[in-house]
């Protein structure tokens, strides 16, 4: 649970006076100390854990620091910029800015970005990007000029990425916005259009960003009080065009619309967000976390005496102008278990933060607001993302529109041409959006059942039964054991029912219709044919003491298999079902089940499918058994574990019919005696656990050392 | 430094009593544990589990039986058939429930009359067994009575109708212990099996306020009979017969995850059973009931490191001295000399003298040991074997002059004014001049023996002293304690020396902090000053104060750096702490003379192999 602890003030001395506010608060090469570059003339050093200032330094009267300090990771020491172009480099025991490393360029800097693992890299108002060592070599080197007339930077930020530093800076022109993504192992420059929507109309107020491998993720505060969410692929897949990237709603109304000023937003996590602002129009400024995951307020705070509108993180702080002085406010984020979450848990509270619980309310969510009618918090109207998606994603809009009316061939193609597409977040509601759109329209036309599609659906990994629940149920109707088996085969949530529903048709199915369809067969070998290289030596019986106890114990019943041993080793050695409905049963062996909810249905399978199923589970045993193993040769075999469960459950599921079956009665017989073995071999091995035990000892003893000795030990 | 010929000593044939009971004090955070030869213990859990005392009442083995007829003086309660084997208090003390055979009775302790029978069913996994024994029973304030029994069921009843309300089998064997925490809403049972389970009351579902009582945790931490469980609020503590004191922390409950978060399991006592003569090369072993004598057998062979040399001559066993009586010895002591053993009961003191003619020994006691000498804590011999000291259970110490066969008083500390703590660590200096004596809290007293007064008091710390030792020539006192710190102090200038302030202000190495075995002796180099050896349970150590103390990353445990590497690296990586975790257990170990050790170790194998079989459980086919 994100949670904000009781922040405390750092500087004694106000900040933000001048005419330009903070600049801007960077990390240094020590932990918890960091630089804060006042708008005027002074850069300070703080240690924050212990609230106090460890170095201070300024610019001559008359001169102006234009950018904030930072550190240079590399070096420790620190560089500022201060009348647009004049670069300073001074390190922690220097006093007096003035008598410093000077630098003067040729082209104005507009922020100069240093992060840990590479070189500090100056950022020009023009656009271009140069490495600090190549530039402090050649100061006055020309530098080009790389975004258009009228264009302004508004915002840059800078990230390690596969252990390269990657640049994104952000331009405005004439209320449209672009973003360039500068790498360095490749020095390559790319240029995006961000599409802004439906909210054109719009002003940017507060930019941030998080990355990943492929992404990185901009986030964007508009002056309507909604969180944009813009993915910028890092690797663009055409670099020289230029190429345009839609945002899409992330949260909506996380600040008062009409706050023009003193609004910010920094990504913290994956998930979590702080947002900077007053949360209602008439309300002061507060910070507040939210979840962008779940689409819920975590946390908030007032912040009484105003704020400049600016917000940093860096580690767990959140670093706030509040009033006149710098605040430092833990941020926290603790692993939340299921068990907090029952209030198992303690969790201390501070009494300065206020904990407002909110809840996504799925029915209000499905685009209408219920704004006003309810208090404060339900003013902050959430909305899922997906309905926006489906309408901006265009692919999707247009098969979704083929669905409604075309063949099913046309839908194909249509489906194909989505799936090509680079998948986005949304991916899985998408595709079960076209699942439930096709099997609405099955359900309205019977003949319509697009087989193919649905197959490709499947197979994007990403369906799960309760996303699309009336795709198995359709499938039953169809008798499609093609798609029933790849359902089997993907689907992690198919309930018990929706599995014997399945058994009873592979079961029932006659062999011709199999034919016909198309099943995976990997999980099927040819039995026949795998020759027992390491077959385990058969020994039919085992002699005790040199008299045969099972023929006291249980003659009828040998007597009864003895009767005809040909048969039964007939048996054991041909599939009692074919190759394609033995794919089918080895898709229900490996789903998953609660024994408690398949046993009832289990009791429905009429007797001579439940036979033939035995049958089959004791023919997968007995070729289990032949090898040491005890595994099934094949690519993705059932385990031993499995045939037995299903074994127990279908003789617990249908005992007494079974026994009434004549034609199951050798099976039975053979479990029966199958089963006595294995206690058989049970006691033998408790029995032969004391000798071992005892041989245990023996050989304890002999390495234990003597009683004494005398030893010598150096140290 | 240096190589030592150490004596390995597996012949200390020590066997810890099982435990009987378990009795945790919430307020004190105390724990006492009483063992089946009829000692009590007291640990201490706030100062890392140290075991503070160790009292034997009358040396015999009890069987708690409590019958109607022994709380007769308070009212006769109805006379039942059969013995009862547990007994219960309802919080607010108007009931009593007692456990029997067969079934569970409820008393009104106003009446005296049963107003409940409740019959337990023998039923036992479908076969009727002869017997079902209640072992323990808990009444809750609500009215519920749990019981646990010799069928492996732990059973709820509701005390004001007399029915059985939940049923939880739990065992194939006796359940044979239940403790329930103050707050009524979790219970620990312990079974023959050496499981111990936890109940706890939890909410049927998550917002609801119905409760229900659930199995949740169990713990296999014994090999034998859990004959006794305890709860604290933060842990569950159960010993039995396997020996071992388990303190489990509920992890739940662990506010912070340090080092008392993990599991303790306390197995030797936190006090020296033995003691040596250096000049005959005897050890002396102490046992509940007789001591034992051996002399250590010696080698002319040398060796290199690791080697085992042949041995010229064997140890002896010399002499099995049984006490008079029943009751169990406290404490004993040989002289360095060898010539005089001296044991403490709960009520006698017995001094004897020993006398060598080539390969025969003759024993004299000393008869007419004065009245004041009536019991012991700690017994000492001063270096020259002259003097003898004995700290009382009054707290007084007594200096006893020995002469050839005879002995004389010659004075008694009396305790500090205000103070009833009895002593139980002694220490004198080699030259006879210094006794140091530490009580479990009150600081360490340093007696000037010449002159026959207190010389002064070393500050008293937050946790008990665990060892006391003298150095030869600097007179320094070393101290350790039961959080692992070690203090050495200056005897003639009453302070705290140099190096002792140097490792407070670093700070001993955080892997040395979390040992969970007290220190148990400490001892000194005679020709290397700067070197203090101390050890517990799992190693011992050579602190040599001239090299540089180990700051927490370097490596503690630095065993011996191969002899290629060149004497720079050797030299930097050198530090303080030499320490050696060859010998384990380790019960015992001092240095004879400059280059022999003397290592007594117990084997846990040894232990184990002469316990009682465990219950036997099945491992194929379950």
């Amino acid at each position: 649970m994100a949670a904000l602890e009781e922040g405390f003030t750092l500087s004694a001395v106000p900040l933000g006076a001048g005419p330009h506010g903070l600049l801007g608060v960077e990390q240094s090469d020590k932990a918890d100390q960091f630089l804060v570059t006042d708008g005027g003339r002074t850069v300070i050093l703080y240690k924050v854990s212990d609230q106090k200032p460890l170095g201070s330094w300024s610019v001559k009267q008359g001169q102006i620091i234009t950018c904030p300090a930072v550190c240079n990771f590399q070096t420790g020491e620190y560089i500022v910029v201060h009348d647009n172009k004049v670069l300073r480099i001074w390190s922690n025991e220097d006093v007096n800015l003035d008598k410093v490393f000077k630098a003067t360029l040729s082209a104005e800097i507009y922020r100069i970005h240093s992060i840990q693992g590479a070189e500090p890299l100056v950022l020009f108002k023009e656009g271009a990007v140069r490495g600090l060592e190549a530039l402090l070599a050649e100061p006055q080197q020309k530098i080009e000029t790389v975004i258009s007339d009228e264009e302004v930077i508004k915002w840059t930020k800078i990230f390690m990425v596969f252990k390269h530093p990657v640049l994104i800076f952000i331009t405005e022109k004439h209320g449209n916005y672009f973003a360039y993504i500068q790498k360095f192992n490749s020095h390559t420059l790319s240029k995006y259009t961000l599409v802004l929507g439906q909210e054109e109309k719009s002003v940017i107020q507060s930019f941030t960003a998080s990355v990943d491998r492929k992404f990185i993720s901009l986030m964007s505060l508009s002056s309507d009080g909604c969180i944009y969410e813009t993915l910028v692929p890092i690797h663009p897949s055409d670099p020289e065009k230029d190429q345009r990237v839609v945002r899409s709603l992330l949260l909506k109304t996380v600040v008062s619309d009409d706050a023009r000023n003193g609004v910010a937003l920094t990504v913290l996590d994956q998930d979590h967000v702080a947002v900077l602002g007053p949360p209602l129009p008439s309300s002061k400024e507060c910070i507040s976390i939210w979840n962008t995951k779940f689409q819920t307020l975590q946390t908030s705070k007032e912040l009484s005496q105003g704020t400049s509108g600016q917000l940093w993180y860096y580690g767990e702080n959140l670093f706030v102008l509040h009033g006149k002085f710098l605040m430092v406010i833990p941020y926290k984020c603790e692993v939340s278990s299921l068990a907090g979450a029952l209030g198992k848990l303690k969790h201390s509270q501070d009494p300065g933060t206020q904990t407002v619980p909110h809840f996504v309310n799925w029915e209000t969510s499905r685009g209408h607001r219920l704004g006003s009618q309810n208090s404060e918090q339900s003013k902050r109207i959430l909305r899922r993302r997906k309905t926006e998606v489906n309408v901006q994603n265009p692919a999707s809009k247009q098969l979704l529109s083929a669905i409604k009316k075309d063949s099913e061939k046309h839908i194909e193609e249509e489906l194909c041409k989505f799936l090509a597409i680079k998948p986005t977040p949304d991916f899985n509601t998408i595709i079960g959006d076209i699942v439930s759109e096709l099997l609405g329209r099955h359900k309205a036309e019977p003949s319509f059942y697009p087989r193919n599609s649905l197959m490709q659906l499947i197979q994007t990994h990403v369906l799960s039964h309760s996303l699309c629940p009336g795709l198995m149920e359709a499938a039953l109707e169809k008798a499609d054991v093609q798609v029933l088996q790849l359902c089997l085969q993907q689907f992690p949530d198919i309930p018990e029912t929706v599995t014997c529903a399945c058994l009873k048709i592979f079961l029932s199915i006659s062999d011709g219709s199999l034919q016909e369809a198309e099943i995976n067969m990997e999980s099927v070998s040819d039995y026949s044919d795998s020759v027992q290289e390491e077959k385990m030596e058969e020994q039919t019986e085992v002699l005790h003491n040199g008299f045969n106890a099972e023929e006291e114990n249980c003659g009828n019943c040998d007597r009864e298999l003895n009767k005809k041993p040909q048969d039964a080793a007939e048996e054991t050695m041909s599939c009692p079902v074919i190759p394609k409905r033995a794919a089918l049963l080895n898709a229900i062996l490996h789903s998953a089940y609660s024994e408690m909810f398949l046993l009832p249905h289990l009791k429905d399978i009429p007797a001579q499918h439940v036979t033939l199923f035995l049958q089959y589970l004791y023919f997968l045993y007995l070729k289990c058994s032949e090898n040491a193993t005890m595994t099934l040769p094949g690519l993705h075999p059932p385990t031993l574990n499995q045939i037995m469960d299903w074994i127990c459950l279908l003789l617990d599921a249908n005992f007494t019919v079974v026994v009434m079956i004549p034609e199951a009665k050798s099976l039975l017989l053979s479990l029966y005696k199958f089963v006595k073995s294995q206690i058989c071999i049970c006691s033998e091995l408790n029995k032969i656990e004391v000798s071992f035990r005892e041989l245990q000892k023996l050989n304890q003893e002999k390495n234990n050392r003597e009683l004494y000795s005398i030893e010598v030990l150096e140290l | 430094m240096g190589e030592f010929k150490v004596h390995r000593v597996r012949f200390f044939n020590y066997i810890p009593s099982g435990i009987r009971c378990v009795a945790y004090n919430n307020q004190s955070n105390r724990l006492a544990v009483s063992r089946t030869d009829g000692t009590v213990e007291i640990y201490n859990l706030s100062a890392n589990y140290f075991q503070e005392k160790v009292g034997c009442e009358d040396g015999s083995v009890k069987l708690f039986q409590i019958t109607p007829d022994k709380i007769q003086f308070e009212r006769n309660f109805d006379r039942q058939k059969s013995r009862i084997l547990s007994l219960c208090w309802h919080p607010s003390g108007t009931h009593v429930a007692a456990g029997s055979i067969d079934y569970i009775s409820v008393f009104d302790v106003k009446s005296g009359s049963a107003v409940h029978k409740m019959l337990v069913d023998r039923q036992y996994m479908g076969v009727s067994k002869r017997k079902c024994i209640i072992w323990g029973v808990a009444f809750l304030s609500d009215g519920t009575v749990i019981s646990v029994d010799s069928a492996g069921k732990v059973q709820f009843w509701d005390s004001a109708t007399g029915t059985l309300v939940k049923n939880h089998l739990i065992a194939n064997a006796d359940v044979q212990s239940i403790a329930v925490s103050d707050q009524e809403d979790s219970f620990v049972v312990g079974t023959a099996e050496g499981t111990v389970f936890h109940f706890q009351l939890v909410s049927v579902t998550s917002n609801s306020s119905e409760k229900q009582w659930v199995r949740t945790k169990p713990f296999q931490h014994h090999t034998h009979d859990v004959r006794a469980v305890a709860h604290s609020p933060t842990a569950l503590i159960s010993g039995g017969t396997d020996t071992h004191l388990v303190i489990r922390p509920l992890m739940e409950k662990v506010e912070v995850k340090n080092y008392d978060a993990a599991l303790r399991k306390i197995t030797f006592p936190h006090r020296r059973l033995i003691s040596c003569s250096k000049k005959r090369q005897l050890l002396l072993f102490q046992f509940t009931h007789h001591l034992e004598l051996w002399r250590l057998g010696s080698t002319v062979a040398t060796g290199k490191n690791g080697d085992t040399l042949p041995l010229s001559r064997n140890a002896d066993h010399l002499l099995h001295l049984k006490t008079k009586g029943p009751e169990n010895i406290i404490c004993s002591c040989i002289s360095p000399c060898g010539s005089w053993i001296a044991y403490s009961t709960t009520s006698r003191f017995f001094l004897y003298r020993l006398n060598y003619e080539h390969d025969n020994i003759s024993l004299q006691r000393v008869s007419k040991m004065p009245a004041f000498l009536r019991s012991a804590l700690q017994i000492l011999f001063s270096e020259d074997s002259t003097k003898l000291f004995v700290a009382s259970n009054q707290g007084s110490l007594h200096v006893i002059r020995l002469l050839e066969g005879s002995f004389k008083h010659l004075h008694t500390f009396q305790p500090q004014s205000g103070t009833v703590e009895s002593m139980c660590l002694l220490a004198v200096s080699p030259d006879g001049n210094w006794l140091a004596s530490s009580g479990t809290s009150a600081g360490v007293h340093v007696y000037n023996i010449k002159h026959l007064k207190l010389h002064c008091t070393v500050p008293s710390y937050n946790f008990p002293v665990t060892a006391l030792a003298i150095a030869p020539n600097t007179n320094n006192l070393v101290i350790a304690h039961s959080d692992q710190q070690v203090f050495e102090y200056s005897i003639p200038d009453k302070q705290y020396t140099e190096w002792s302030r140097t490792i407070q202000k670093q700070g001993f190495h955080y892997l040395w902090l979390q040992r969970d075995t007290p220190i148990t002796h400490i001892s000194f180099h005679p020709k290397r000053p700067m070197h203090i050896l101390l050890h517990d349970a799992y190693m011992f150590c050579i602190i040599d104060k001239s090299l540089p103390l180990p700051n927490d990353k370097t490596l503690l445990y630095n065993p011996l750096p191969p002899t290629k590497e060149s004497d720079v690296i050797r030299r930097r990586t050198a530090h303080a702490f030499k320490i050696s975790k060859i010998y384990k257990p380790l019960l015992f170990m001092d240095l004879l003379d400059e280059r022999t050790l003397v290592a007594v170790e117990r084997p846990l194998d040894d232990i184990i192999a002469q316990l009682p079989p465990p219950i036997k459980k099945k491992k194929f086919g379950t």
